[in-house]
């Protein structure tokens, strides 16, 4: 054990790797919160009335909240009238011509090795990136737009499809329902869209990349994505941030919404800035994602990846409302140094026969925190509900900290609910078979992380799962050796 | 290629070796015995480089190079392999994608270029065919649920295939059946090639039926208290170790 202190203390803290900033010219709003704060960022974005509206009832309705405690972390209070609510490149953006994006805007996403020019795309992956307040640009649109699939910005969605978003928007996350999101809904700033029509398949990945570059900012995106009866899509989120001293916010909202025999899988690779290794700076993941089957057989499936930001308090939910819908969540949550994770899920199970299954793997390293909150619910209705949920921790070193919260509620007795759970610790009898065997101690610590998470890694697209299994062994650098 | 002079090591205050003089020539099979506890697992990880144990006294050369100063990784990629007596359990892993690791982190350390997929799998399947591997062993995760047997043949799978100078095998026969017992020898066997050498812990005159000793030392608490050639082995395995033991108690008193 000693021995074990002993390497921990040896820490090198791996550098951040996206912690750089782009050097551009920025429009912003005026620091803090007011009504014209909100007007300002609706006519920037030269919004329709409704809009607007919709707006100024939610932060009426945020203004009289408070911002939540109940979460099992302790952080310093966020002065909301601190923040600049709205940033964008100065520099007008067409958005259908990235000819006329200005090329340290590229160069940075080139540099997050997400390209954005024609030539050098990620094939068969369709990339919206915004910087930001703003969507930059949306990959492969044409292709897309063949099959009816709309894939675009929300401030676009909102010009372009506003019955859509009419329909859709606020639907499975009202203004009303947290702090958070009450907030998101009176200035969020962009965001994706997406619309798969019936029967179809898209034949590629969406996915959406966030940037934070600008200081004192928050970003408050917001997604919507509907998936018509028949139909399927695969989305994916990524998002990194310059190192800053000062904490930054991100407050999102996902909503998504699965009609009859849709299927929707999201998954995230989350990688904002986590602060340094004595928890200065780094960014406050506070996001709201939910997701309805509306429809009879409907499937959601959030998988995630949680490797960034200095707290992170989300709870990617499937409401399961059609018969027979199924609801997924897989997540990985890699905490280090003195960040604090508070994630899961909430199935709610409201149809007949819906189905849910909960992988939850929590790594705590450093002085860290680690926590698992998920509630499974079966309504009265909901006849032979079956939920599977298994909730797995691994700790590494002794000073980091690994809870698990199951909430169950249960109101009809014919569900069958099961919950499994385990604690352990990266052993130093594996390091040392490792060491034995040519494998330097932070390749090990990588590959038992990485055996560890199997069975969520293997839910991410090929794409993608490559890239996360690195993320994970980096974020570990520095823990142990 | 191996050479210890006058080791002393202990855990938590306790010394377990108290001087210990041994030399293995390039080609040669040494066998070491001795009672429950006498120091030879200990043995094995302190050539290793198992942390928990501190080293107070004595040197090992390594070909030529002071084995105590590297650390465990190094001295892997080195040449130096050990058979665990308990091989651990990492879920989730592989054994082919452990060893495609291992590998490559031992060519980086001797400068070569990493073993590209395809070759790596064709130079694995060559050995799981030398080792009569079961194929189905190697894409389970690493020793998860392994019976005991599975355990200790796919340490020397895993040997097979690092090709290490210098084999340490502590109790590898210990859990096998006869049938596994002559497999792992054989494969054992197949690898001599009168440059590599093997270390082999044991506690039975059996396994030395196969795999024959050019040496065989007793180790007791903590000492090489006797060398011979295989017929020592022999001699243990009829009369046990109390004649030894009497033996040592004689020195000490006189
Ligand atoms: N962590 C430890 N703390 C205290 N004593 C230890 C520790 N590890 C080993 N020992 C002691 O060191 C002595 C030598 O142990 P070792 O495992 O080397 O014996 P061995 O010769 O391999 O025995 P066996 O034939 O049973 O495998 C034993 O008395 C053991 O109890
Ligand atoms: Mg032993």
């Amino acid at each position: 054990m000693a021995e074990e202190v002993d390497i921990i203390d040896q820490v090198v803290g791996q550098e951040y790797k996206y912690g750089f900033t782009t050097n551009i010219e920025m429009e912003t709003a005026p620091k803090g919160l007011t009504e014209d704060t909100i007007r300002f960022i609706s006519s920037k974005k030269t919004e329709p009335e409704w809009m607007l509206e919709y707006r100024l009832k939610a932060f009426k309705y945020w203004q009289g909240l408070t911002a939540p405690s109940w979460q099992n972390f302790s952080y310093p209070a966020v002065d909301y009238q601190d923040i600049i609510y709205y940033a964008a490149p100065k520099e007008k953006i067409t958005l259908d011509s990235l000819d006329q994006v200005d090329p340290e805007l590229l160069k940075t996403f080139e540099k997050l090795g997400i390209s954005l020019s024609e030539q050098k795309r990620l094939t068969g992956v369709a990339v919206d990136a915004v910087f930001d307040s703003v969507s930059i640009a949306t990959t492969f649109k044409d292709q897309l737009k063949e099959k009816g699939i709309i894939f675009c910005s929300m401030s676009e969605a909102v010009h372009e499809h506003p019955d859509l978003v009419k329909k859709y928007l606020s639907s499975v996350v009202p203004y009303t329902d947290n702090f958070f999101a009450a907030l998101n809904a009176a200035v969020f700033s962009d965001g994706s869209f997406v619309y798969i029509p019936k029967g179809v398949r898209c034949p590629m990945e969406l996915s959406t990349y966030f940037r934070i570059n600008a200081e004192n900012t928050g970003q408050f995106e917001r997604t919507l994505i509907i998936a018509d009866e028949g139909s399927y899509v695969s989305y994916l989120e990524g998002c990194t941030a310059p190192m800053r001293d000062e904490n930054q916010l991100h407050a999102a909202v996902v909503e998504l919404v699965a009609l009859e025999k849709a299927e929707i899988k999201y998954s995230t690779v989350q990688n904002w800035y986590p602060g340094d290794k004595n928890g200065k700076g780094g960014i406050y993941n506070f996001v709201t994602k939910r997701g309805i089957c509306l429809g009879d057989y409907a499937k959601i499936s959030w998988t995630q990846v949680e490797t960034g930001s200095a707290i992170t308090w989300k709870y990617p939910s499937c409401i399961l409302k059609g018969d027979y819908s199924v609801g997924e969540f897989f997540s990985v949550a890699v905490t280090n140094n003195m960040q604090q994770a508070d994630t899961g899920t909430k199935m709610i199970h409201i149809g007949k026969n819906t189905k849910s299954r909960i992988v939850s793997k929590g790594i705590s390293a450093g002085k860290s925190h680690n926590t698992y909150r998920g509630l499974v619910k079966v309504n009265k209705k909901a006849d032979k509900a079956r939920n599977h949920t298994q909730c797995d921790s691994m700790l590494i070193g002794d000073r980091s900290g690994a809870h698990t919260f199951p909430y169950i509620e249960i109101n009809n007795k014919s569900a069958m609910v099961e919950h499994e759970a385990s604690t352990s610790k990266i052993g130093e009898d594996q390091i040392f078979y490792c060491n034995q065997r040519g494998i330097g101690t932070e390749e090990a610590i990588g590959l038992i992380v990485n055996g560890f998470c199997r069975e969520v890694l293997n839910q991410l697209p090929m794409e993608f799962a490559v890239e996360a299994q690195k993320l994970l062994a980096v974020s570990l650098e520095g823990s142990v050796g | 290629m191996l050479e210890i002079k006058d080791l002393k090591a202990e855990i938590e205050g306790k010394k377990i070796l108290n001087g210990i003089n041994l030399v293995v020539k390039p080609g040669e099979v040494h066998a070491i015995m001795g009672p429950n506890g006498a120091g030879k697992s200990t043995l094995s990880a302190v050539l290793a480089g198992r942390a928990d144990y501190a080293v107070t006294g004595g040197e090992v050369s390594f070909n030529g190079k002071d084995l105590l100063e590297m650390s465990p990784e190094d001295r892997a990629r080195e040449g130096v392999f050990l058979a665990f007596q308990y091989p651990v359990e990492i879920p989730g892993v592989s054994t082919t994608n452990f060893l495609k690791t291992a590998i490559n982190e031992k060519r980086k350390y001797l400068g070569l270029e990493p073993m590209e997929a395809t070759a790596f799998l064709k130079f694995m399947r060559e050995k799981m065919e030398l080792m009569e591997m079961d194929k189905a062993l190697t894409s389970r995760s690493l020793n998860e649920g392994f019976s005991g047997g599975e355990k200790k043949r796919n340490e020397v799978f895993q040997m097979a295939m690092l090709e290490p100078k210098l084999t340490i095998m502590d109790e590898t026969d210990s859990g096998l059946d006869i049938d596994a017992l002559r497999l792992v020898s054989a494969g054992v066997n197949k690898l001599k090639d009168g440059e590599r050498s093997f270390v082999v812990i044991t506690h039975y005159q059996r396994l030395l039926d196969y795999i024959v000793p050019d040496f065989v030392h007793v180790l007791y608490k903590g000492r090489i208290v006797k060398s011979g050639d295989a017929s020592l082995a022999k001699e243990l395995e009829a009369k046990g170790y109390d004649w030894i033991k009497a033996e040592v108690e004689q020195e000490a008193n006189a």
